[in-house]
């Protein structure tokens, strides 16, 4: 196949920006839920 | 109906099953173009990410309408989470269009009305980004924002009828081109399959991001309320 070399690194790119961006999202996610919690139990300990 | 955290890990499987899919049947399903060749495989998620990054943009223009009109935090989430999301299906498009075009143009890229307008795009979707980092108070960047959300969305239809009102180097659409236009029935097969594909991870995508905004606000509001108590219990002055 020609060129395929290119379709090839078309199409990882293309995943690689989607899983980058998609596990940035769950990182940041991750980091606010664990915060509230805290914030929660903190506030649950203050009465 | 609430889906559980279990149906969307779930959900996020099945469309990495479709897309795995999908990229098998770019490969080895879809039949060679005459013209251009094996490079013209790169249409399939080229062009199906390109709509999907111009449906998120158009969900976004609607949301900060949305806010607009009834001040809803909540539009407000929406109108960034699936500008964000576009912005990153938009980068795919500009970086898949490129690859292709060299085989096919002998070049990367050229400032056709197409290009020019679609890099516009992309431009305008980062500063809406980078706007909302500028004010940190909620309300005024949410009102910002919209404005600019609904400002930004107006190159995308520009962009996306570029290659029918102008003569430019992008061919034409293959899609709803009119007469004497159009896909072979495998090729449209693939080309569906895989926007559906991408539609999937679009909406997972912007429910997370949602999830993000709608989390960071709970925080915030938390952290406000323990501010006020703790300046309430050592007798500080509050104003609301």
């Amino acid at each position: 196949m020609r060129n395929f070399w290119s379709i090839l690194g078309a199409y990882l790119a293309a995943w690689a920006i989607f899983f980058v961006y998609s596990a940035t999202v769950g990182r940041r996610l991750t980091r606010l839920e664990e915060e509230f919690r805290r914030l929660k139990d903190r506030a649950g300990r203050q009465g | 109906m609430k889906l559980g955290k279990t149906a969307w890990n779930l959900a996020w499987w099945a469309v990495a099953i479709a897309l795995a899919v999908a990229g098998y049947t770019i490969f080895f399903v879809a039949p060679r173009e005459l013209t251009m060749g094996s490079i013209q495989r790169i249409f399939y998620f080229h062009a199906s990410t390109g709509i999907s990054a111009y449906l998120c943009f158009f969900l976004s223009f609607l949301a900060s309408i949305g806010y607009l009109a009834s001040r809803q935090p909540r539009w407000d989430w929406m109108a960034v989470s699936t500008a964000e999301v576009g912005l990153a299906f938009d980068t795919v498009v500009l970086i898949t269009g490129p690859i292709w075009a060299k085989p096919v143009w002998g070049t990367w890229w050229v400032w056709d009305a197409r290009l020019t307008l679609a890099f516009i795009v992309e431009l305008l979707y980062i500063a809406y980004l980078l706007l909302r980092r500028l004010s940190t108070e909620i309300d005024r960047r949410a009102l910002i924002s919209a404005v600019f959300g609904i400002f930004a969305f107006l190159d995308v239809p520009l962009a996306y009828f570029s290659v029918r009102w102008w003569r430019t180097e992008h061919p034409g659409p293959v899609i709803a081109g009119g007469p004497n236009n159009g896909l072979d029935p495998r090729m449209w097969h693939v080309f569906a399959f895989t926007w559906l594909a991408l539609l999937a991870l679009m909406i997972l995508m912007i429910r997370d991001r949602y999830r993000l905004e709608a989390m960071r606000q709970k925080v915030n509001d938390w952290k406000a309320e323990e501010e006020l108590g703790l300046d309430v219990a050592e007798g500080k002055e509050v104003t609301q």
